[in-house]
């Protein structure tokens, strides 16, 4: 088994965060995992994206060419990596931010409504990890709990970042029946 | 200990501090930076010096200091500070002192950029500094490779008195995977450095130099020196063989480059039932000439990947000596290439 | 029988000097030995000598030594100072050494208020590479580079480093003596002891700049060259203790 997430979104919006707390999940799920952030000029505003490998064997590349999925927090990430996404991939988008996105044949597309679902939750910051948690249940990839405990290992520290964070979780978690 | 996600960059700083390494002297420049920052923090908590120095000029000469006093020392930069330390590497193989470099690099010459790219592999191999001397230069391939060969780096650098460089790129520094340290290092339980100069203290004084006027000195010097890279070489070639068993075509490719390869390798194997094999050279010197060699008497066709226009090509050529086909491929300036890239490349010299 | 000045304990006997006849630098390195004898410094003494005429001092000198790339001294000497600070660390530097390709060194050791000593070797001129000028090279000064004399607008002018670092926080001492005739090699000598002193009771930076005679560069007789020190080098670099914090860092501590 190897799945690849590839997460992307505008500088500030959590892209990075949402990959590490992905890729520090899966390790602690047993999976081997690789962990790949974009680098360099990227700060708020300015566009973000990380690549998280998981696999039940050890990881050959980090780097993709073709993701299995596809996280969009805005509008330039799908027009940027949807030419990627071959047939049976899947792709996730915060539909309160994206419209008109187009279809393509074989790929499982996933509008998330996720600034709403986070302000309802907990607050709209927190719209990557409803996106995430949506992305785990719609895969099957991992577990709540395995996402819940990453971010508690990752900002247990910050108590109401977490506190945040587990409601978002929980929010894009049941989103998807 | 657990496995716990780290970048690179963190990696070679935690591994430093736990091989026993009491000094750190480092200036900013990115792609490496997370590597001097987590220095600052914990460095000096556990009785180690950090300093952020004026220049990475200063930075390798107070490595120099260190060492000459005994002490396990390291310095980091990237691609243009690298070349700025040249120097140093130099005056520290001339007065044969120990220490760990680290190379996070990144497109170039000049300014370059802060992407990813292998276009120092002749700096570093080649010597970089003046004189008659060489580097030991280590490539991991992994993050958990990154913990393990410092821990190497060090050993290396101690045991035959001579600088070494961990040669990884902006990627390396930067991508996260699980690792597991080794234990700490009581730098008191290491094995003495008798040479270490710390003051007479009661006995002759002594001094390093590496002047040496008399050219029959200065060439007895450099023999010596030349011994030490001869054991080098038998003692410390390390290299990763990947599906070479039944391989019509080997792939030479080191670090972030060997990643991808072994990605497209994969599936080209799975998807196409091709037999293509890899050489990862993980000491860049001493080169792994000997298994290319004898690889190269059933083996036809080899293909050399960097992120440079053409680098550790050389040594590969070198290495086969005629006996096969040399082929290349390169994405230089901070391009990464994909795995589907390098799997055409390869697709292609397979049926060639 | 008594000898009134016996050879000092670390500085090596029966050596021939390769320094050129009127050459202030043993003299230097005989105050340094002496001092390192009488504070009891010497077994724990690390010497930091540069490229220049002086890298051979490790002939002379009875201690540890490292020699340093050029201009890199006080770097080399943080290092081992950093990770020793244990050890009495200095660096025995020349004009180009200190004030040309190691001025980021300089001051920035200075800066950061390294407790180490710096001695510094003035003669205004290159000694080792055949007498080139130096950042020190006085306006007009005749050397190999500047044949009809120093032209400040085309060659820069007279760089005086320690006047510049003297200010900065982190130098607890400065002083600039000559080495001309016994009263002025005294005047050095306490001048380095004092410098010594600091770095041992660990209130930071020392420096101590002497105007040292260059007869062979200067094409001039030893006599002529000490008599050139204090007509003409002096009026440019006054003698003088140029800082001493000393008592204010002994307050801080």
């Amino acid at each position: 088994m190897l799945k690849t997430i590839l997460c992307s979104g505008s500088g500030g919006q959590g892209t990075l965060t949402m990959g590490n707390v992905l890729a520090n999940a899966a390790m602690q799920e047993g999976f081997f995992v690789s962990y790949l952030p974009c680098y360099g000029a990227a700060m708020r505003g300015g566009t973000a994206h990380c690549t998280t490998s998981i696999s039940s064997e050890e990881i050959a590349s980090p780097v993709v060419s073709f993701p299995d999925v596809l996280i969009a927090l805005n509008k330039p990430s799908v027009t940027a990596f949807l030419p990627r996404m071959r047939p049976g991939s899947t792709l996730i988008y915060n539909e309160d931010l994206i419209s008109d996105v187009p279809a393509k044949e074989n790929v499982r597309i996933y509008p998330i409504a996720a600034n709403q679902l986070a302000r309802d939750a907990a607050n709209e910051r927190s719209a990557n990890m409803v996106m995430l948690a949506a992305m785990v249940k719609v895969t099957s990839l991992l577990s709540l709990e395995a996402l819940q405990r990453s971010a508690q290992d990752l900002m247990g520290s910050k108590k109401s970042l977490f506190a945040m964070t587990l409601n978002a979780l929980q929010a894009g978690y049941a989103d998807i029946v | 200990m657990n496995k716990i996600l780290m970048s690179g960059n963190h990696t070679a700083a935690e591994a430093a501090i736990r091989a026993g390494c009491r000094a750190y002297f480092g200036y900013p420049i990115t792609p490496q930076n997370e590597l001097g920052e987590y220095m600052a923090e914990h460095m000096r908590k556990i009785g180690g010096a950090f300093i952020q120095s004026e220049s990475e000029l200063a930075a390798i000469n107070m490595v120099v200091g260190a060492a000459a006093a005994g002490v396990r020392a390291m310095t980091s930069s990237s691609s243009p500070g690298i070349s700025l330390k040249q120097e140093g590497l130099s005056f520290l193989s001339g007065f044969e002192l120990p220490a760990v470099i680290v190379n996070i690099m990144r497109g170039g010459p000049g300014m370059g950029n802060i992407a990813p790219a292998q276009g120092d592999y002749f700096q570093a191999t080649r010597g970089g500094g003046h004189g008659d001397y060489r580097t030991p230069v280590i490539a991991p391939g992994s993050i958990q490779e990154i913990a393990d060969m410092t821990f190497l780096a060090f050993d290396i650098a101690d045991r035959y008195r001579t600088p070494v460089m961990l040669l990884a790129d902006g990627m390396m520094g930067q991508i996260k995977e699980p690792v597991i340290f080794p234990d700490f290092i009581d730098p008191q339980t290491l094995p003495k450095k008798e040479w270490a100069l710390t003051g007479r203290g009661g006995k002759e004084s002594r001094y390093l130099a590496s002047l040496i006027l008399d050219s029959n000195k200065m060439e007895q010097h450099n023999w010596n020196l030349f011994k030490k890279y001869e054991a080098i070489t038998a003692n410390e070639t390390r290299y990763e063989s990947y599906h070479t068993e039944d391989a019509d075509v080997i792939v030479v490719a080191y670090g972030t480059t060997a990643r991808i390869a072994k990605g497209a390798i994969n599936q080209l194997r799975e998807e196409e039932g091709l037999s293509v094999g890899l050489i990862r050279p993980i000491t860049l010197w001493p080169f792994p000439s000997e298994i290319l060699y004898t690889l190269a008497k059933d083996v036809k066709k080899f293909i050399a990947l960097e992120m440079s226009t053409g680098q550790m090509v050389e040594d590969v050529r070198l290495a086969l000596d005629g006996r096969a086909q040399t082929l290349f491929y390169g994405r230089p300036g901070g391009i990464i290439p994909e795995p589907d890239e390098f799997a055409h490349v390869i697709r292609d010299a397979v049926k060639s | 029988m008594k000898l009134l000045n016996p050879w000092p304990k670390y500085h090596k006997q029966n050596v021939v000097s390769h320094y050129c006849p009127g050459c202030g630098h043993g003299v230097v390195h005989r105050i340094i030995a002496e001092l390192l004898d009488e504070m009891e410094l010497g077994e724990k003494a690390f010497c930091v000598n540069p490229a220049g005429c002086a890298v051979l001092a490790y002939d002379y000198l009875d201690i540890d030594m490292i020699e340093s790339s050029h201009g890199r001294g006080a770097a080399v000497a943080t290092g081992i100072k950093t990770v020793r600070p244990d050890l009495f660390v200095f660096t025995y530097q020349g004009d180009g050494d200190l004030s040309a390709i190691g001025t980021a060194e300089t001051i920035h050791s200075a800066n950061r208020g390294e407790s180490i000593t710096v001695i510094f070797i003035n003669n205004a001129v290159y000694g080792m590479t055949g007498g080139q000028m130096a950042p020190t090279t006085l306006a007009w000064q005749k050397t190999t580079t500047t044949p009809e004399g120093r032209k400040p607008k085309a060659d820069g002018y007279t760089l005086h480093i320690t006047d510049m670092i003297a200010p900065l926080p982190g130098v607890a001492y400065a002083e600039r003596v000559a080495v001309t005739s016994p009263a002025f090699i005294r005047k050095a000598k306490k001048a380095i002891r004092t410098a010594f002193q600091t770095q041992v009771d660990q209130l930071g930076y020392s420096i101590v700049e002497i105007l040292s005679t260059c007869p062979t560069n200067w094409k001039l007789s030893p006599s002529e060259s000490c008599e050139w020190i204090h007509t003409t080098l002096e009026k440019e670099f006054p003698l003088k203790v140029l800082t001493d914090k000393r008592e204010e860092k002994r307050k801080s501590c």
